[in-house]
């Protein structure tokens, strides 16, 4: 691997009393590439994500970011660093329309009154550079959008303020299959813009469609990180369950 | 809306691209033609707005002019001096309804808003007694308000802190603060209010010159902030809607306000005293009512409201500060049924013991009347104020008809549950759910 990782954890571990969630994982991720974390259900994929959102703090190990050593403590930490999480059951508010939501919590204002047309412009910019042509107005409630284009709304507002590392929990679970390519084509895009991709998914298809990357965690231990042309689906299926172990070398 | 279907990429459907260099819709693109289609639209899909309570006022106006005309064969209704009646009569239930807006849009209750208004006022009685304290009467108002502002305080940090249901907490104020009062006033009996001013605020006229002078200061307002708007719009470079509609919504001001100052203007008296001029406590409604709509839609603790009220979770991921926002907004609706209740007790120069523990439904069903959802997140000031509206023209159309008391209950349950019914039935067309907004 040429360039320097975004960001790189090394031996992060997470318990929880007794449980050890987290067992020394390590983890990188570069700038304009995907990297799809997947592992079966209770492997530790949400608590090292919380970790770097800055929800639930990491017990032990470095993370480094652009080379820097951080401490990311509260999600105050994570998004001043340009880190910026989807979740998976859409942060939205359905009464709200496009634009109020992308900058709930962050709105343009002029002397504490809303300056609308900035907040709008700056909306459709977004939505723009990243080639969303399914929404018709910026001004339409979230409400009536299908749930394809509220996931893009979800992750034009995770890189409207310049996100370096946006990862995504789960974008497609609830989607048909047009919705799900759309959303993939937005994910490839955000990593061509330059910007460091985390994507957790079950759905070994879409991982291999999408990511340049594929790390596997195994009951709290990253068992393979490999570029994706290196591997095939049923060895990634293998390190998920365990029953195959991953010799190579690391990412 | 149907999702694009994925095309070959290099040679993408264009139709929906924007225009190269251009942006994304924001609906205020075209001309005058293109907005009233859209708005057309809207309403087709279930964003009625106050539209059924408007329509609601216009029939109940017709209908009970006709009946006066009929049944008593004379007009009583439809004059002059019903209509300032009228306004009077609605001016503490409107306050009410706006003050029960701001809970209600997080999803909230606050059942008691009519008794808060009940201890401030019985502290202002006790406060400004002549043969008592006798303090100064705006001192002892500023004092009502605090007392308010103390009650909303003490909801608030239950309901957003404690994480007690609204319902719960407010119930229980409901029911100790009745007490509250009658501990304040003492044995039973009529307290009455004997301050001019006090009672100016309902019982007198602003000079015919004041009420002219109200309505030019709305239309520069309003025109100010549409420029204003069109200025910030213009600089970022979004499209502006089509200045015809600022003329347009101008010219409404103008001929609705202007027909309502002439009918106040006009001598409505049946003896030799004259009485003429808008009553004083429209302009200040008026005013309540402005800065609440700018505070809801153009700052972030109005816009985090309605966030709130539509998601608390995504507003809470999104930094906003749910807890605080909660509890100013209990406040707030404190301070607000108080100014209601000032209202009330203006109209009547007294109060009692059970003052304000049968006004607070009332102000829900006006809200609901005019649009204002339950569940929360959806609805405006204006919508609670017409709301508002069309309870008091029932209660006033009913009373002047002689009919028994009973009817005026009958006749307001039942518009309660049309409207309630008028604005599910219109979000299932839209394709929401019954359920939830």
């Amino acid at each position: 691997m040429a360039d320097t990782p975004l960001i790189e954890l090394t031996d992060v571990v997470k318990s929880f009393g007794p449980v050890n969630v987290l067992k020394g994982v390590n983890l990188k991720a570069f700038a304009g590439k995907v990297t799809a974390l997947v592992g079966d259900n209770g492997a530790g994929k949400s608590t090292l994500i919380k970790g770097l959102a800055g929800v639930q703090p990491y017990d032990g190990g470095t993370v480094r970011f652009e080379g820097e050593e951080v401490h990311l403590h509260s999600p105050r930490d994570a998004s001043s660093l340009g880190i910026e999480v989807v979740y998976q059951d859409l942060a939205l508010c359905d009464n709200l329309d496009i634009v109020q939501n992308m900058f709930l919590g962050r709105e343009e204002t002029v002397g504490g009154v809303f300056d609308e047309g900035q907040m709008e412009r700056e909306a459709s910019e977004t939505l723009r550079s990243l080639s969303v042509r399914t929404v018709k107005s910026v001004r339409q409630k979230v409400s009536s959008l299908s749930g394809g284009q509220r996931q893009t709304v979800a992750i034009a507002r995770s890189v409207l303020k310049k996100a370096k590392l946006v990862i995504l929990d789960e974008p497609t679970a609830a989607l048909g299959v047009a919705q799900t390519e759309q959303v993939l084509n937005l994910v490839r895009r955000l990593a061509d813009q330059g910007v460091a991709v985390i994507i957790i998914s079950h759905n070994l298809q879409d991982v291999f469609k999408v990511a340049d990357y594929i790390s596997v965690l195994y009951l709290g231990t990253m068992v393979a990180s490999i570029p994706k042309d290196q591997t095939t689906s049923d060895d990634v299926v293998g390190y998920i369950t365990g029953s195959k172990t991953y010799d190579g070398v690391n990412v | 809306m149907t999702p694009t279907p994925a095309s070959p990429p290099p040679t993408e459907d264009t139709t929906n691209l924007p225009a190269e260099g251009g942006f994304i819709g924001s609906g205020q693109e075209g001309g005058l033609g293109d907005q009233v289609r859209a708005y057309f639209q809207r309403v087709r899909h279930g964003d009625m707005g106050a539209l059924p309570a408007i329509g609601g006022l216009v029939v109940l106006v017709i209908l009970f002019s006709v009946l006066s005309q009929t049944m008593l064969g004379q007009q009583f209704f439809l004059t002059e001096r019903n209509f300032a009646n009228l306004l009077t009569q609605a001016a503490s239930l409107v306050m009410l309804a706006m003050a029960l807006v701001f809970v209600i849009l997080l999803g909230e209750i606050d059942l008691s808003a009519g008794v808060t208004a009940g201890v401030a006022l019985s502290a202002f009685v006790v406060l400004t007694k002549p043969d008592g304290v006798n303090m100064n009467w705006v001192l002892a108002l500023l004092i009502a308000i605090l007392v308010g502002v103390a009650i909303g305080t003490f909801n608030g940090f239950f309901v957003s802190r404690v994480g007690i249901p609204s319902f719960v907490v407010t119930l229980g104020l409901f029911i100790g603060l009745q007490g509250v009062t009658l501990i304040v006033l003492g044995d039973g009996g009529v307290f009455r209010i004997q301050i001019p001013e006090f009672l100016a605020i309902q019982n007198a006229n602003l000079p015919i010159w004041a009420g002219w002078t109200m309505l030019g200061v709305i239309l520069l307002v309003s025109f100010g902030m549409s420029m204003w708007d069109r200025r910030l719009r213009t600089r970022a470079g979004v499209p502006n809607r089509t200045i015809a509609l600022v003329w347009a919504k101008l010219a409404v001001i103008a001929l609705a306000g202007g027909f309502v100052v002439a009918v106040l203007s006009s001598n409505r008296s049946s003896s030799v005293k004259v009485i003429e001029g808008v009553p004083i406590v429209v302009p200040i409604v008026l005013v309540i009512l402005w800065i609440g709509t700018f505070v809801l839609d153009r700052t972030k603790f109005g816009r985090y409201i309605y966030a709130i009220g539509g998601n608390a979770e995504a507003a809470r991921r999104s930094g906003v500060k749910v807890i605080t926002i909660r509890w100013i907004a209990f406040i707030v609706c404190s301070v607000l049924a108080v100014v209601a209740g000032v209202f009330s007790a203006s109209k009547v120069g007294s109060i009692n013991a059970g003052f304000g523990t049968d006004t607070v439904l009332s102000g829900v069903a006006a809200a609901v009347v005019g649009g204002v959802s339950l569940f929360g997140g959806r609805g405006r000031l204006m919508h609670a104020a017409i709301g508002a509206l069309v309870i008091a023209v029932i209660a006033n159309g009913l009373g002047l008809l002689n009919l028994p008391a009973g009817v005026n209950y009958i006749v307001t349950g039942g518009v309660l549950v049309l409207a309630a019914t008028v604005d599910a039935v219109s979000r299932v067309r839209a394709g929401g759910s019954l359920i939830r907004t």
